[in-house]
């Protein structure tokens, strides 16, 4: 993965529009934060291979960015993103990582259901 | 340490075995007992990546396979068991499901011992599932067949409640395999072992204590 290129990003979120796809989105603190720090308060949230279709998607912000993604009769959208990669398999993987490398919000579309 | 016959091993996550026990899989192995690592997920929610990242979401279980397999060779482990599923759902499999997965495993290798976390006292969701599914396996054998049941805990009030722990190995003879081990995972683990390298060099009594003790706690059954 690198630094997100935004207009690189806003092309592939662009070929993805108007088809199915398969999502994965999460959000995490690590399963170690209220170990770590008991006063802290964990919360995420995990999908994986939602299908869905949307009509057009975001992305917006300067570093880290926010996307956004326009359904039918709904949304979905992710904030902290600064990484990405389009991979072997034409996957788009949008990450944010905090300032040690860290996971803490993952937005992936693809054609195919991730395995 | 007690000679046993077999020992099986049970975590959910690939490193899991490296820092709490794998000195005392080290230390079995070299005094012949054969030992089979069971481990339930690849870890694909590590949220460690590489800094720079050198891994993806998507990646990280492929990476973390071959992590896994080389971290087991340099325990000397040739019986490693992926059972696929996956990082973060352990606890929300059907739990019937589960313990016959534990239990096929026990019926077939029949071990003398099982290690695997202490339930209520290891913190992630999948370490508590996978030490609950042990414990309901187990219960379910006749207790003359029953293995002996070692658990790792390391939870904030683990010495509080289960008291101080009534296994410690000192592992000291197989250190520089378990470091191997823990350098194994590398996705995980460079980082950390970053900051241990100057330590290590000047033979930190804390950090050397830490490595060189492991401590287990025997599973006590709860009055009937």
């Amino acid at each position: 993965m690198k630094p997100i290129e935004r207009d690189e990003v806003q092309r592939a979120i662009d070929t993805f529009a108007k088809r199915d796809v398969f999502l994965h989105l999460e959000t995490t603190n690590g399963a170690y934060a209220s170990h770590h720090d008991e006063s802290f308060f964990s919360a995420g949230a995990y999908i994986r291979n939602a299908k869905v279709q949307y009509e057009h998607g975001k992305i917006v912000g300067d570093d880290p960015y926010r996307v956004g993604l326009k359904l039918e009769i709904g949304w979905v959208y992710a904030e902290g993103l600064n990484h990405f990669e389009i991979d072997e398999q034409g996957r788009l993987l949008l990450a944010g990582l905090d300032s040690t490398g860290k996971l803490a919000v993952a937005l992936q579309i693809s054609l195919q259901p991730f395995e | 340490m007690e000679k046993e016959k077999q020992v099986l091993v049970v975590f959910p996550h690939p490193d899991d075995e490296a820092f709490g026990v794998s000195g005392t899989i080290a230390s079995y192995i070299e005094s012949g007992t054969p030992v089979t690592y069971a481990c339930l997920t690849l870890g694909e929610m590590g949220r460690n990546l590489g800094n720079p990242p050198f891994a993806t979401r998507e990646s990280l279980p492929k990476i973390r396979k071959k992590e896994l397999q080389d971290a087991a060779d340099s325990l000397g482990i040739t019986d490693v068991r992926m059972l696929g599923l996956r990082d973060k759902t352990v606890e929300f499999e059907d739990d019937g499901e589960l313990t016959d997965r534990i239990s096929s495993l026990i019926q077939e290798l029949t071990p003398s011992l099982i290690i695997t976390f202490y339930p209520g006292y290891s913190v992630h969701p999948d370490h508590e599932a996978t030490a609950r599914a042990v414990v309901r396996a187990v219960e379910a054998l006749p207790v003359n067949q029953q293995p002996k049941l070692q658990c790792v805990a390391f939870s904030n009030n683990c010495v509080a409640e289960l008291g101080e722990p009534d296994i410690i190995h000192d592992i000291t003879p197989v250190q520089d395999k378990k470091i191997a081990a823990m350098k194994a995972h590398r996705s995980q683990t460079e980082a950390m072992l970053a900051t241990w390298a100057e330590k290590l060099e000047v033979e930190d009594p804390e950090l050397l204590g830490w490595i060189q003790k492991e401590r287990l706690w025997t599973y006590q059954w709860p009055e009937k």
